[in-house]
């Protein structure tokens, strides 16, 4: 970590070294000397941090490699031939995760950025339906999504009211809505608080309803301040949309447990896995851009 | 005449905290009135009160002699009738200079964009800030940020304009640009209520000056009067204070 914010800090410290503003006089013996040190400095803890990094990776192959059962679980669990032979229908199963994904993302922002506003509600008139908000964040955050999952999935079917859709497709996606959709609200909502009174008061001086307010002015800044959360649920949701699985849906997770069935060779889990981790990659990036340009806007210049 | 603004035995109180005792306060048509008091003696939630963003505990307020404290008055509609600036300038972060001052005119007046946005590059060239009307406002310094919350408060053709210490929260060198367009503000005969710690600036816009003390104006008059030779014992004192600190 420390490496990293090093790193990012020297784009403005080698900008530093090649001279400054225009017009400065060139640097004092004093400020050399400091920057030769800060140099040095930093050239040292980069060594040190690279070769503990290399000890720490050659001692964990050792450990591992070595150990009495390695053999057994690479054939077991590293199988290429196994690996190339559930890949077709892993990546055909992660298709529908990745459909499950974007039209559960989307319903989870809207219905979580409702509930938020709801939650947010003031005045009597609203106590049912800020209540009912309160409720249903209490009910779904509290409650395990894989029990969420089983009385969607399983409990839903089983009324036999008409139109009622049994596809575990269509039931596993209402249930992961239902739970993060808890969850997005109340990060939607940290948000709306953050928003100072004032800029309500301002608003509301100009003549705006409270709905205008809350739209025009509340909500953007409220977004704005949060999206850097939201990115973090959104990549937590990339990987629990495999939980589809239990409801019989053949996602990523179940493609491969069917080969496992067949081969009794764990091989088809690793592959799923990675394919969870390599989809979660591209957005845990973004979420750390974004967070970071968030920072930079909230404290310019700053070095701590 | 009648006045614009009437304030009859207003009272507020937070929890236990009583801060208005039953304040009257009376500004016609094209006068400046300056509240001037200590900090806590109710300036702020007095004007909070008349701008309805506070609801009275008791007493009246009304504008053009309407009783807006009654509830069955659409207070959104009252508030759109006066112009409010705040000491921390409160534009809208997220949207430009041009896009805070159309913002009330557009959405709460039903003026056309193209419309409104003539009008607020005309008052922004007034204040010399025509230049930053594509700006957002975290680009623009304290006073270039007040003068344009004045201008946003102004788009909208309010009967009255409340400021609460809009030079409170900033640099002693900026003060005087925002001061400047309050000035031609009262000059062109706008209706100006102005809570200020600025004696100097009272002395010379303000019509009237109502010293507040203890949630009561237990003072009002002439400021050569009020400032220079007060009646009470309790301005005395407060503008001692004032001199001391070398503000007057």
């Amino acid at each position: 970590m420390a490496l990293r914010r090093r790193r990012r800090a020297g784009p403005q410290l080698t900008a530093s070294l090649t001279g400054g503003a225009p017009g400065l006089p060139a640097p004092s013996q004093l400020e050399l000397d400091r920057r030769a040190f800060r140099t040095r400095r930093s050239r040292r803890s980069t060594g040190v941090a690279l070769l503990s990094t290399l000890v720490f990776a050659v001692v964990a192959y050792l450990v591992v490699t070595r150990s009495p059962g390695w053999p057994r679980v690479q054939t077991t669990f590293f199988s290429l031939s196994a690996a190339r032979d559930a890949f077709p229908d892993i990546l055909r199963g992660l298709w529908l995760n990745v459909q499950v994904l974007v039209i559960g993302g989307l319903l989870v922002l809207v219905l979580g950025l409702g509930i938020a506003v709801l939650r947010t509600l003031r005045g009597p008139a609203f106590a049912p339906l800020r209540l009912l908000a309160t409720g249903y964040v209490d009910l779904f955050r509290g409650m395990p999504l894989i029990i969420t999952l089983y009385l969607v999935g399983f409990g839903l079917p089983a009324l036999r009211l008409q139109g009622v859709p049994n596809s575990p497709f269509v039931l596993g996606t209402l249930a992961i809505v239902l739970t993060y959709s808890a969850y997005v609200a109340e990060v939607f909502r940290a948000g709306i608080e953050s928003v100072h009174p004032s800029q309500r008061a301002a608003a509301r001086s100009l003549g705006l309803t409270h709905r205008q307010t809350t739209r025009i002015v509340v909500l953007p800044q409220a977004v704005r301040n949060v999206t850097p959360a939201l990115l973090n649920d959104f990549v937590a949701l990339q990987k629990d949309v495999g939980l589809i699985s239990v409801l019989g849906a053949v996602d990523a997770v179940r493609a491969a447990q069917i080969q496992v069935g067949q081969t009794f060779n764990f091989t088809p889990y690793v592959v799923a896995g990675l394919l969870f981790v390599l989809l979660a990659v591209p957005s845990a990036r973004i979420a750390d851009g974004v967070a970071a340009r968030a920072r930079r806007r909230q404290q310019t210049g700053s070095v701590l | 005449m009648s006045a614009v603004l009437d304030v009859r035995g207003v009272v507020k109180s937070f929890g236990e905290n009583v801060v208005l005792r039953g304040v009257d306060l009376s500004v016609d048509e094209h006068q400046v009135v300056a509240l001037i008091g200590g900090s806590g003696s109710g300036k702020s939630t007095l004007l909070r009160c008349a701008s309805l963003l506070e609801t009275v505990d008791d007493g009246q307020v009304l504008l053009d002699g309407e009783d807006v404290t009654d509830p069955r008055v659409d207070a959104d509609a009252v508030r759109r009738r006066l112009g409010v600036v705040f000491q921390t300038y409160n534009l809208f972060p997220h949207m430009t200079v041009l896009d805070n001052v159309v913002l009330a005119p557009t959405r709460v007046h039903g003026r056309s964009r193209s419309d409104a946005r003539d009008e607020a590059l005309a008052l922004l060239e007034r204040i010399g800030l025509a230049d930053k009307a594509g700006e957002y406002p975290d680009r623009l310094s304290g006073g270039q940020q007040q003068r344009v919350a004045i201008v946003r408060a102004l788009a909208v053709h309010p009967r009255g304009l409340l400021l609460d210490e809009i030079t409170s929260a900033l640099d002693p060198e900026l003060v005087g640009e925002v001061l400047r367009v309050v000035r031609e503000g009262a000059a062109q005969g706008m209706t100006i209520v102005m809570a200020t710690h600025e004696m100097g600036f009272a002395k010379q816009v303000a019509d009237t000056v109502c010293f507040l003390d203890q949630g009561v104006v237990l003072e009002s008059g002439p400021p050569e009067q009020v400032l220079g030779d007060p009646v009470e014992a309790r301005t005395r004192q407060f503008l001692s204070r004032i001199i001391d600190a070398g503000r007057l």
